[in-house]
Parts: C-alpha cells; sequence; structure tokens
C-alpha cells in the first residue's frame, strides 16, 4: 500500500515534468499550446453550473427534509453488516446514470462528510473510477443509428457494479 | 430517466418536510446548494485550466499518437474483428488515449468516427456489432489516468492531502476495465453458442 501512496503522490509532478521535457524536445511551443488547451478549461468550468446547481439543490431539499436519512436507515443495517457505508450507496446508483449528478452527490458526500473521511475518499474513488454508462451507449449508439444495442447495456452495467467494489474494497484496505 | 431521479428528490424531499416539520431546514438548504455549488465551478477553473493546458501540450507534442502506437498491439487482440490498419483502429486507439488523459471533449468525437467505421465493417446494418460492444464496453468503465475535478472538490473542501485518491482510483479503474473485458467476452461467447 506505500506504493499506491507514493503513486499518488509522484505521479502528477513526474507526468507534467514529462510532458514539458518532451514537448520542448519536440519543438512544440509549449506556453501557446497550454493557454489554448486551458481555455477550453474555463469553458467545461462554467458549463457545468447548471447542471451542478440543479443536481446539488434536490440533493441539499432531499437531505435537510430527513427524507435521506429515512432512507439510509432502511439500507444501513444490511451494508453496516458487511462493513460499507451506507451513505456511498445512493451515488453507486447514480453513476451510471448521470456523470453530472453523480459530480453533484460526490460533492455533497465530501463536503457533508470532509474530503477525507471514508465516506469522501470512497465518493472520490467511485467518482472517477467508473465513466456514465447510459451516457456513453445514448451518444455513441445513437449517433451512428444503432438500434438494437445488444448486450452493450448488461456489459457495462456489469463492469460498473466491478469497479465500485474494487472502489470501495480499496478505500477499505488504504484508508480504514 | 434523470428528469425522474432529479425531480423525484425534490419532490420526496418537499412532501417529506411538509410531513416532518423540517420546511425551515430545506428553506435554507435550497440557497445555501445553488450558492455552493457556484462556489465550487468557479473554485474547479483553476485545475481544469491547468490540466487541459497541460494536456493540449501532450497532444500537440504527439504523445497520445506515440502512446496509442504503444498500445496498438494490444487493443488490437480485443477486436479480432477489425483488420489492423482500418481506419476504425485508428480511432479507438485515438479515443482511448484521449479518454486516459481526461480530455472527455475531445474523445466524443473520435469515439463517434470510431462507431461510425465500426458500422461500415458491420455492412451498414443497424444492429451492434461484436466490436461496438467490446468498445463501449471498455468506453464506459473508463481509464482515467488522473481525475482532476474530484482533486479540485478535494482541494476545495480543505483535504490534507487531495491527491491521495490516484492511486486508489487508477486501481479502481484498472478493476472496472479488466471485468468490462472479460463480462464482454463472456456473453460474447454465450451469444455465439446460442448462434
Amino acid at each position: 500500500m506505500e506504493i499506491v501512496s507514493l503513486i499518488s503522490l509522484w505521479f502528477i509532478p513526474v507526468l507534467i515534468g514529462f510532458i514539458l521535457v518532451y514537448a520542448t524536445f519536440k519543438r512544440v511551443p509549449t506556453y501557446e499550446s497550454f493557454v489554448e488547451g486551458g481555455k477550453d478549461g474555463i469553458k467545461i468550468a462554467i458549463s457545468i453550473i447548471p447542471f451542478l446547481v440543479g443536481m446539488m439543490v434536490a440533493i441539499a431539499i432531499f437531505r435537510a427534509s430527513g427524507a435521506l436519512e429515512f432512507f439510509l436507515d432502511f439500507i444501513r443495517p444490511v451494508f453496516v453488516a458487511i462493513g460499507i457505508p451506507a451513505d456511498v450507496i445512493p451515488l453507486a446508483i447514480i453513476r451510471p446514470i448521470s456523470g453530472n449528478a453523480a459530480l453533484g452527490m460526490t460533492t455533497d458526500l465530501i463536503a457533508e462528510h470532509g474530503p477525507d473521511s471514508l465516506i469522501g475518499r470512497m465518493a472520490s474513488v467511485i467518482q472517477g473510477s467508473t465513466d456514465t454508462t447510459f451516457y456513453v451507449l445514448t451518444v455513441y449508439f445513437g449517433a451512428v443509428g444503432i438500434k438494437k444495442m445488444g448486450d452493450a447495456l448488461k456489459v457495462g452495467l456489469l463492469a460498473d457494479l466491478a469497479g465500485f467494489i474494487a472502489a470501495i474494497l480499496i478505500v477499505l484496505i488504504m484508508f480504514a | 430517466m434523470i428528469n425522474v431521479i432529479w425531480a423525484g428528490l425534490a419532490i420526496i424531499g418537499i412532501v417529506f418536510a411538509m410531513i416532518n416539520g423540517t420546511i425551515s431546514d430545506v428553506n435554507e438548504a435550497i440557497f445555501k446548494g445553488a450558492k455552493e455549488a457556484v462556489t465550487l465551478c468557479i473554485g474547479l477553473i483553476s485545475i481544469l485550466v491547468f490540466w487541459l493546458g497541460m494536456m493540449k501540450i501532450a497532444e500537440h507534442a504527439g504523445l497520445l499518437d506515440k502512446l496509442a502506437k504503444l498500445f496498438k498491439p494490444f487493443i488490437s487482440r480485443l477486436f479480432p474483428e477489425v483488420p489492423k490498419d482500418h481506419p476504425a483502429m485508428g480511432y479507438i486507439l485515438s479515443n482511448m488515449m484521449a479518454n486516459l488523459f481526461g480530455l472527455g471533449n475531445a474523445a466524443t468525437p473520435l469515439g463517434i468516427k470510431a462507431m461510425e467505421q465500426l458500422k461500415a465493417l458491420n455492412g451498414e446494418s443497424t444492429e451492434a456489432s461484436r466490436s461496438m460492444i467490446t468498445f463501449l464496453a471498455i468506453n464506459t468503465s473508463s481509464i482515467t489516468l488522473i481525475p482532476t475535478t474530484i482533486i479540485a472538490i478535494r482541494m476545495n473542501y480543505g483535504s490534507a492531502s487531495p491527491t491521495d485518491i490516484v492511486g486508489p482510483t487508477l486501481i479502481a479503474t484498472i478493476c472496472s476495465t479488466i471485468s468490462a473485458i472479460l463480462i464482454d467476452r463472456y456473453f460474447y461467447y454465450r451469444r455465439s453458442r446460442k448462434g
């Protein structure tokens, strides 16, 4: 587990250093390229505002009313028995359906429990470990006019499930 | 589907608050939630600008193409029905590399190009081919090197080490991708046995 922590710490600086060295050797106008790409970053951050406002308000209502606690109390005994905090289960359910909704939920969990809590870390890893299956299938199959999806949805959702289990186990092993 | 979930969350919450006597909490939560979301997005700008800037350098330097070439022998084994030098292969590889580096916006058009080529290989049928299912299975399980947005959110909420989830996320994402490949293979052999 030491190695995983070490990778977490070194990965980003080493990758950035490598990209810059490589690009300089290839005579890429690094600073100009950086600025060009950076503009996209602003666009993305601004464009997700409505998604996050909508979802975070809905979740805030659900939580503040006491409905979330009520629901979690139902499923808690089952998941606590196997050592999983029940709070991450709604996130696991919503992750394959909508990426931005899941991002809102992850943010809510991090804000509520703290980024360095077990739940905060679990939410972080779940959010990052799979993509939004329904979105990917809709966009890709829709764009080229495929009407019969075959086993694609089943495969995607089962892989998501495997990803969640992996995410939960790894966080439990490393941080519990 | 997401519409029902979204409206459902708010409606159930409001009805629950009426019964539960928590309506004033809900009132407060609405405005707090909206404000928090906007503050968060503004905070995300810093990391997103930096990361997408770096990735553009990698793209211009040809790093993505280089990696695509490196991975080609492995990836082409996953798509036995796609000829090695078919344009579909190129698009599949570029799409995977863009996803790997978190360039979601660049990945989608490449992925659609790949799907068009795969459809042509499948005689323009409107049914999903074996290769399409494999491609999307890998795509939905997503191999992302660095979960930039999550790191930014963790920073915003004062994490002592916002990047300590990079390693675990990498392991989890590899697990989900390997599972996707295995599950896809399992379903393929089940289909072909049925004929």
